[in-house]
């Protein structure tokens, strides 16, 4: 962050402007503070992954097999007979630029390349090229290029450019959806072991130790009783959570961010508090699972083979555990998994019940076949009935706006659960413009694995559209937090919120309810789950 | 000057020129009033047949759409039927509403980066407005043109012909939708051209369709209003294409030129058609973000190339770590 100038001068020098020369003749260059360190080899190893050396994207060789264009174009082809959704995105696309300005990388880079059109066409030209008369015929008159290499490090740089966060597709007259060409173009690149390290690492980690950070057991363990010593502190209740509890209920799996880092650490508490007061109160057992203890699943930006490879352990530790269905926690990408591919690539999940919630005795139509639920729907559906017992003026201090995270929002409709369980537990909420939410929404700017250190640069910039959205309800109604329901914005926001918009943190939903809900037996609280004075409470707190 | 709309450019003056001379000069009324477009035609539905069987034809492994508006979730929740559809039907109008009202176009929003520091994004409906022009216009066009393919001319025709004239102009008449087509085709050549980001991410491939567009259009308009060519000869060539009663080789010599013009014009775009990016046309249908229910996790998709995957079990998880699992007190299956 040091290495870019102030946030106020940054934005008067992002200019969209179009080079002089065609966009096939304008050379890439991989500059330091966009680009992620390439995998570690030892990480592509652990999941047998093709091609796994040290290699420096920066440098001139990138050390790849022989026949490395055997391996794309066969790649290509196999793709294409695989997926509608390529081969007809490689096919229809007028160039009508409506997704241009649509893209928060375009918006905050300038970079035309980030147009997703263009990111599109950087595949398109290639695929015209190997697969079409026109293209094989006239070549580049008909917009054909060979796979050179330096396209090949033109795809590197701008798939590692998109975080699929699919706000394009939802502009597009036919739908199509740059997070299908990315996943597609990060697959062709995999092939030749081109990921990058914060997405290999995660994936190895999650493979053998059940989650992204590389969490043993006995440590994740240890983390969430460092919590439930925290929330003793804080609320005078002593609680004992569950793992890895055969015949529990419900299992419940979110993503590992929130066991390790602040301010996702409060979200986990928010959990904790609310499964320990279904047990004292309704008699129910949630578990969590160290073998299933990461909900998001880096997987899904790596190939369809490795996300189904790491997305396996939620059934099996559910079949092995015997709930009776699954609970998820806040995450974004780990949701469009569960929704839209989990039960496809990991079911059918027969030795689950269609979930019904216990309490309420509400059955999840909409979850009948993956049998999984998202917190929000299982909360908010508590509060409509009346089941939690929730002082809401707990969260006075907070101003608070709601970020719909992109996969819920657009591969979900994800967008009214969380706000009901906004509204119930916190009475200052204002939305952001219209055209920045719900289906709308502005990614965080660093999702799809590009949540690393070193691509700072493109996260800040990348990040704008929603810092810039935020800034304005922030300096309008004092909005002094930002809510989510994803851990990697939990994760990334802290920085975005520093630079663009100082004054503002960053809050999970569930850690709104973890200070709204009042525990059987819980002392007067004095301060709210990070260790602040509650309002009226500043007194106290000093005695 | 960009090489991509100049190339386009001077190919459709080519066909021009090709059509021009070869029925003016060289005679060759059959060769571009009945072999070319017989065999126009035949490419085109052969090849569009076969694209949208390829397309059809492979698989849709997960079940993807993008969803634009609140889902079906717990039954007080108000959902979005047609931008987030979970039924079939409510998908139906999601597809019939992208492609008769171009939906997502009408979402359209130009983003600028004010000076004060606050990013814009407002509302920007010309694209959505000269797209909707351009397609209904063609479409109306192609209609009104069944009068020349059918005999007695049907009511229906005859009516969008009289609607089509409302706005009577003096004499002759005028059919709006010729214009509107001209215009719009005009419109968004333009704005390919002066819009620096569109012009960056134009194609000769772009441009062509374009141009042969307004070819047609304008050789269409030239024959009504200004040659005035003569309507019964064309219809007699015409209608004998479609019901192989072709006139005599000296009927169809008498036929203008400009006529053959418009008639290749049309075959080259009926030929080229499968080729090019105009097959959005059958691939809209297709679209896997547009087409399919958000009903993923009530209705099981079946992907039918799913294949069995190395997985890391809870066994060899165990293995790794049943010593520090036993020490934290953690449960386990097997003690040693």
């Amino acid at each position: 962050m040091s290495d870019l100038p102030k946030a106020n001068q940054l934005y008067h020098t992002i200019e969209h402007r179009t080079p002089a020369t065609d966009w096939m003749d304008t050379p890439t260059v991989i500059r330091k503070g966009i680009y992620c360190y390439a995998a570690n080899p030892k990480s592509l190893e652990a999941l047998s992954a093709p091609n796994p050396r040290e290699w420096n994207p920066v440098e001139e060789d990138w050390k790849l097999p022989d026949n490395w264009q055997e391996i794309i174009h066969k790649g290509f082809k196999e793709r294409l007979e695989k997926f509608r959704s390529f081969k007809v995105f490689m096919d229809i696309c007028v160039r009508c630029g409506a997704c241009a300005d649509k893209c928060h990388y375009f918006i905050g880079t300038g970079d035309p390349k980030n147009m997703p059109v263009l990111r599109a066409e950087l595949l398109r030209s290639v695929y015209r090229n190997d697969f079409t008369m026109a293209g094989k015929i006239m070549g580049r008159v008909a917009g054909a290029r060979p796979m050179t290499l330096e396209v090949l490090k033109e795809w590197w740089s701008y798939l590692f450019q998109c975080s699929e966060c699919r706000r394009c597709s939802v502009f597009c007259p036919y739908g199509i959806d740059t997070a299908e060409i990315t996943i597609m173009g990060r697959e062709l690149l995999n092939l030749l072991g081109l990921n990058i390290d914060w997405i290999a690492t995660p994936v190895a980690n999650c493979y053998r130790t059940g989650n992204h950070l590389g969490i043993q057991p006995h440590a994740f363990k240890d983390m969430l009783d460092f919590f439930v010593d925290d929330i003793e502190e804080i609320t005078g209740v002593r609680m004992a959570p569950n793992f890895n509890k055969k015949g529990a209920d419900i299992l419940f799996i979110t993503p590992s961010g929130d066991v390790f880092a602040d301010p996702g650490t409060y979200t986990a508490m928010g959990y904790l508090i609310l499964f320990h007061y279904l047990k004292e109160k309704y008699g129910l057992e949630v578990t969590w699972s160290t073998y299933a203890s990461e909900g998001g699943n880096f997987g899904f930006f790596t190939s369809h083979e490795t996300m189904k490879r790491l997305n396996s352990k939620m059934y099996a530790e559910a079949k092995r555990l015997g709930v009776k269905w699954i609970l998820g926690g806040e995450c974004g990408h780990m949701w469009r998994v569960i929704h839209q591919y989990m039960d496809t690539m990991n079911g059918p999940a027969d030795f689950l019940e269609e979930p019904v919630n216990p309490i309420t005795g509400t059955r999840f139509e909409n979850a009948k076949s993956t049998k999984m639920v998202h917190i929000t729907e299982f909360t908010a559906d508590l509060i409509k009935h009346n089941k939690l017992e929730l002082d809401p003026g707990r969260n006075d201090n907070v101003v608070l706006t709601f970020h719909d995270s992109c996969n819920p929002a657009r591969g979900m409709g994800l967008l009214e659960e969380p706000r009901y369980v906004i509204r119930n537990t916190c009475r200052h909420f204002y939305e952001m413009p219209a055209n920045t939410i719900r289906e709308n929404t502005f990614c965080c700017g660093s999702g799809s694995g590009l949540n690393a250190g070193e691509d700072m640069e493109l996260r800040l910039t990348g990040g704008l559209p929603r810092a810039n959205a935020v800034k304005y309800v922030h300096e309008k109604h004092g909005v002094n937090m930002l809510g989510c329901v994803c851990a990697i914005d939990r994760a990334v926001f802290p920085d975005l919120m520093r630079y663009w918009v100082p004054g503002v943190d960053v809050t999970g939903v569930h850690e709104l309810v973890g200070n709204a809900l009042i525990l059987p037996g819980e002392k007067e609280r004095t301060t709210n789950l990070r260790g602040e004075d509650l309002p009226g409470m500043e007194d106290e707190a000093d005695e | 000057m960009n090489g991509k709309y100049l190339y386009s450019l001077l190919a459709v003056i080519v066909l021009s020129l090709v059509a021009y001379v070869g029925t003016a000069l060289l005679r060759l009324q059959v060769f571009f009033g009945v072999i070319v477009p017989y065999l126009a035609m035949l490419v085109f539905v052969a090849m569009f047949a076969y694209r949208m069987l390829v397309w059809s034809r492979s698989p849709v492994p997960f079940r993807i759409p993008t969803t634009a508006g609140q889902a079906k979730s717990l039954p007080w929740i108000q959902r979005n039927r047609f931008d987030s559809p979970f039924t079939k039907w409510e998908v139906v109008v999601r597809m019939a509403l992208e492609i008769l009202t171009f939906r997502s176009l009408f979402r359209n929003t130009r983003m600028q980066l004010k000076e004060d520091g606050r990013i814009a994004y407002d509302l920007e409906l010309w694209l959505w407005l000269f797209a909707i022009t351009f397609h209904y216009a063609f479409f109306v066009v192609l209609l009104r043109h069944l009068r020349f393919f059918l005999e007695p001319v049907p009511y229906a025709v005859q009516l969008l012909g009289t609607v089509d004239t409302f706005l009577q102009i003096g004499t002759p008449v005028i059919s709006m939708s010729s214009f509107a087509l001209a215009g719009a085709v005009l419109v968004l050549f333009l704005r390919r051209v002066y819009l620096p980001h569109l012009r960056f991410i134009s194609l000769a491939a772009d441009y062509f369709p374009l141009f042969l567009i307004f070819g047609i259009a304008f050789t269409g308009i030239y024959m009504r209003y200004i040659t005035k060519i003569d309507v019964t000869a064309a219809k007699a060539l015409t209608y004998g294409l479609v019901s192989f009663h072709l006139p005599a080789v000296a009927d169809m010599q008498a036929i203008s030129p400009i006529f053959y013009v418009h008639l290749f014009f049309v075959s080259v775009l009926l030929a080229y058609f499968p080729f090019s990016k105009l097959m959005h046309l059958g691939g809209v249908f297709l679209s896997p973000t547009r087409n399919l229910p958000n009903n993923t996790r009530a209705v099981r998709h079946v992907n039918p190339w799913n294949y069995p995957v190395k997985v890391h079990t809870y066994d060899e998880y165990e293995d790794d770590f049943r010593d520090k699992m036993i020490e934290a007190g953690l449960p386990v299956e097997k003690k040693e």
